[in-house]
């Protein structure tokens, strides 16, 4: 039987969004406050949801500690109390929440093994989330 | 199609065992879940149905029978038990969040007259949950 399990992790990160193609005028058009120069910050949660058989010696779809150790590793460790603005995946790409997701969705699709990735949300604040389950239309 | 939420809470116990496995494999395989004498949760299920909405009743479902028919075929039977013990369809099938999620929708699935049952989600804790649609 396929069922669908979701772990929720949290980290918190700054960003700046601010696009280099755009001019001073234009960022602050489409980017507001988030435009400010020394950038702020949110406690992104990260919602990873994996689907599977239920494997009947063990009664799940993937075990927790290989997920956890893998988000821990590759995730939390790499983007926790960071500025992303620094990172190297945001070199090209306004750190959105959008772009956000896209990536973590990439990190856990080339690298988890133990489950198939369905699924990735982020909420940056209550108020707004982002979800990504793979496909071609990410980005234009 | 409208789909409709109900949300229950319940309290149980369980423990993570497989007689199949060696003690050691159950420690290294289940960790601390594998404690003989249990552990427990806040669980809150969440109910999804889905169906047309009624023209005259503006419903998909009558909540409050919804609402009984969690009480009596879920909570009322699962809430403060410890689940391997207690509760037969765990006698051999381990209480994991999987196989719980299943075991509600094998036990609301023809009890629901009016709506079709559409997921169960199961919520171990906050930040840990599973879904589960029917699928073999």
């Amino acid at each position: 039987m396929k069922a669908y399990l979701t772990r929720r992790y949290w980290f918190s990160a700054s960003h700046r969004l601010h696009c280099k193609d755009m001019s001073e005028a234009e960022n602050k058009e489409a980017y507001g406050k988030c435009n400010n120069p020394h950038g702020h910050g949110h406690n992104y949660s990260v919602e990873v949801t994996v689907a599977g058989q239920v494997d009947p010696k063990t009664g799940m779809v993937c075990n927790l500690a290989d997920m956890d150790s893998f988000v821990h590793e590759k995730i939390l460790q790499r983007f926790d109390l960071e500025n992303l603005n620094t990172l190297s995946e945001f070199q090209g790409v306004v750190p959105t929440t959008e772009n956000l997701c896209v990536e973590l969705y990439g990190i856990l699709e080339n690298g988890f093994r133990h489950a198939a990735v369905e699924k990735v949300r982020v909420e940056e604040t209550m108020l707004n989330s982002f979800e990504y389950a793979g496909g071609r239309e990410a980005r234009h | 199609m409208v789909y409709l939420t109900r949300k229950a809470e319940f309290s149980a116990s369980h423990s993570y065992h497989n007689p199949e496995f060696s003690p050691e494999e159950n420690r290294r395989i289940f960790g601390k879940c594998n404690n003989p004498h249990g552990h427990g949760h806040n669980y809150t299920l969440e109910v999804t149905v889905k169906g047309q909405v009624n023209g005259r009743s503006g419903f998909v479902v009558d909540l409050k029978q919804l609402k009984d028919i969690m009480n009596r075929e879920v909570i009322e039977v699962l809430d403060h038990r410890f689940l391997n013990k207690e509760i037969a369809e765990f006698a051999n099938i381990i209480p994991t969040t999987e196989n719980l999620a299943i075991d509600i929708w094998n036990r609301l699935r023809t009890k629901l007259k009016a709506a079709e049952l559409h997921r169960v989600r199961v919520y171990e804790t906050p930040d840990l949950f599973v879904d589960y649609f029917g699928e073999a």
